[in-house]
């Protein structure tokens, strides 16, 4: 099994402000780890992240407020899988409830995240 | 055979390197023992074995870092020994999965391109680079990027699922299809590689036919290049200039090509609702099988592009049905489609456009204005026989 990063990407409302997430957005990210599992994969964690509006970034010696790249769709949150190669991975990526984005799969560099389990 | 090997290796470039130590194995081992009766299955089986043995050599050396090996759905290691035991294993299969593999969505188009030609093909990095243009260090990074993106994101080397096979086959198809298109219009200057590229598409186009016989679609991608392939003799005169489908001599289009064509139409359209390539497919048949280009079956071609349309919203069609409609409805109708076209502008710096139009413009006898647009399709093509052919075009064009 390979593992693969699913980084979320959602729209955010002006000034980078999240919108609150339906209800059975929630439900569904509650009941993603059965559902890949079901598919044969497992979901690893993952980590949801405030709204880039409470993001600082630092480039050199300068310290500014707002997400490092600023784009339309921001990184929302992250989780990794395993999965047995991209296709599969792919399968279960686009079981991601998403509002109004999408999903990016990245293949993890060989080293071992099987510890990222809480 | 590289196909063969990479399913022991699940490594592209161990197999392309197990592959060539088979040709240098052979050269020593035939000139000493003869020429074996099947040298292709030697080879493969030569192939096959040096890629296990460098494999098992590798894992030993590389135990602790990320295989090389991916574990599919047959199991990974008994699939190897399978592989090599069984030297009559299906080599069609391998090729399948290799095209799957060159075709995967999750590499770019162009590297796809370039994936099938090396790899499915075995055509040379610089003969690919010099048909697509660009330097030999360009198309040697761009494949050595893809082949290494589907080793780390491991892109399987695997028919994919039923559920995925449609979109899967159509990118496949549309690979074969875009081969076929570069070799048949050389976009800029003459170029024999060219040339070699339409044949390597209609290879891929036939190979892939009976591997995948649930897939209508490859017998109609097969079917629009056999038409395009029956006429390629007369798509240029004596002298190279282009001619236009109703200047072409249809007695000189290859008529058995023509008829394989329609008997694969056939046989798509029956197979239930015809996809974007049958119809393109029919299309061209239709032409192909008419006596003369006024005698053709338009209202049938215009229902044809109707219905294509649907499937396939491109601008690119809706302006080739502008020239059915220019044929069942008038000139004046069409133009009316073609300036829509052109304000939705995602056909900007398309030069079949402003083609279009100035003939249409030169049909209802609007000569300035045909002429400004036959400029203006100048002015957008690098092509020598095209130049040549909108020249002539608009020195005829009445001032």
């Amino acid at each position: 099994m390979a593992q693969y990063a699913i980084l979320i990407f959602e729209r955010e409302a002006e000034g980078g402000q999240a919108p609150d997430l339906p209800p059975e957005i929630m439900a569904a990210h509650e009941a993603l780890p059965g559902r890949i599992a079901e598919k044969g994969g497992r979901e690893l964690g993952g980590i949801a992240l405030e709204p880039s509006a409470t993001a600082t970034s630092i480039r050199g010696d300068l310290v500014t407020d707002g997400p490092f790249i600023e784009t339309k769709e921001a990184l929302a949150g992250v989780f990794v899988i395993e999965a047995r190669d991209l296709d599969h991975a792919i399968e279960l990526a686009r079981m991601t409830p998403i509002v109004s984005g999408g999903v990016e799969v990245r293949p993890l560099l060989g080293l071992d995240f099987s510890g990222l389990t809480s | 055979m590289l196909a063969a090997t990479v399913r022991v290796t699940r490594d592209l470039d161990a197999a392309e390197e197990a592959v060539q130590d088979a040709y240098v194995q052979a050269l020593t081992r035939w000139a000493r023992d003869g020429v074996p009766a099947k040298p292709a299955a030697w080879l493969t089986t030569v192939a096959r074995r040096t890629a296990l043995n460098n494999l098992r050599r590798q894992r030993t050396l590389q135990a602790k870092l990320p295989l090389l090996v991916m574990d599919v759905d047959d199991g990974g290691r008994d699939s190897v020994a399978a592989a090599v035991l069984d030297d009559a294993a299906p080599i069609p299969d391998d090729r399948l999965r290799l095209v799957f593999t060159c075709c995967h969505p999750a590499l770019s188009r162009e590297a796809q391109v370039a994936l099938t030609l090396r790899l499915v093909c075995g055509v040379s990095t610089p003969d690919i680079a010099h048909a697509f243009l660009v330097t030999e260090p360009t198309m040697a990074a761009r494949i050595t990027r893809a082949k290494k993106k589907i080793a780390s994101a491991r892109i399987p080397y695997a028919v994919p699922a039923a559920a995925d096979l449609p979109a899967r086959v159509d990118a496949v198809l549309t690979v074969i299809h875009l081969l076929y298109a570069t070799g048949h219009t050389a976009h800029s200057g003459e170029n024999l590689v060219r040339d070699e590229l339409t044949g390597r598409a209609l290879d891929l186009a036939r190979m892939l036919r009976p591997l995948l016989p649930s897939e209508p679609e490859t017998a109609g991608l097969l079917a629009l290049l056999l038409v395009h392939q029956a006429r390629r003799a007369t798509r240029t005169d004596a002298d190279g200039r282009l001619l236009r489908l109703e200047e072409q001599d249809r007695s000189a289009w290859d008529r058995a090509l023509i008829a394989e064509a329609d008997r694969l139409v056939v046989g798509a359209l029956r197979a239930g609702p015809p996809g974007r390539f049958t119809l393109q497919a029919a299309i061209a048949a239709l032409h192909a099988e008419a006596p003369s280009y006024a005698e053709t079956d338009w209202p049938q071609i215009l229902t044809l592009y109707d219905e294509l349309l649907r499937r396939w919203h491109s601008p690119v069609v809706a302006l080739n049905r502008a020239v059915a409609v220019s044929m069942v409805d008038g000139p004046a109708a069409a133009l009316a489609e073609v300036e829509a076209l052109e304000r939705d502008g995602r056909l900007a710096g398309y030069r079949y456009l402003p083609a279009t139009k100035a003939d249409l413009l030169s049909r209802l006898g609007r000569h300035a204005e045909a002429a400004a647009a036959y400029r203006a399709a100048l002015a957008l093509s690098d092509n020598a026989a095209e130049q040549e052919f909108l020249q002539d075009r608009l020195s005829r064009t009445p001032r």
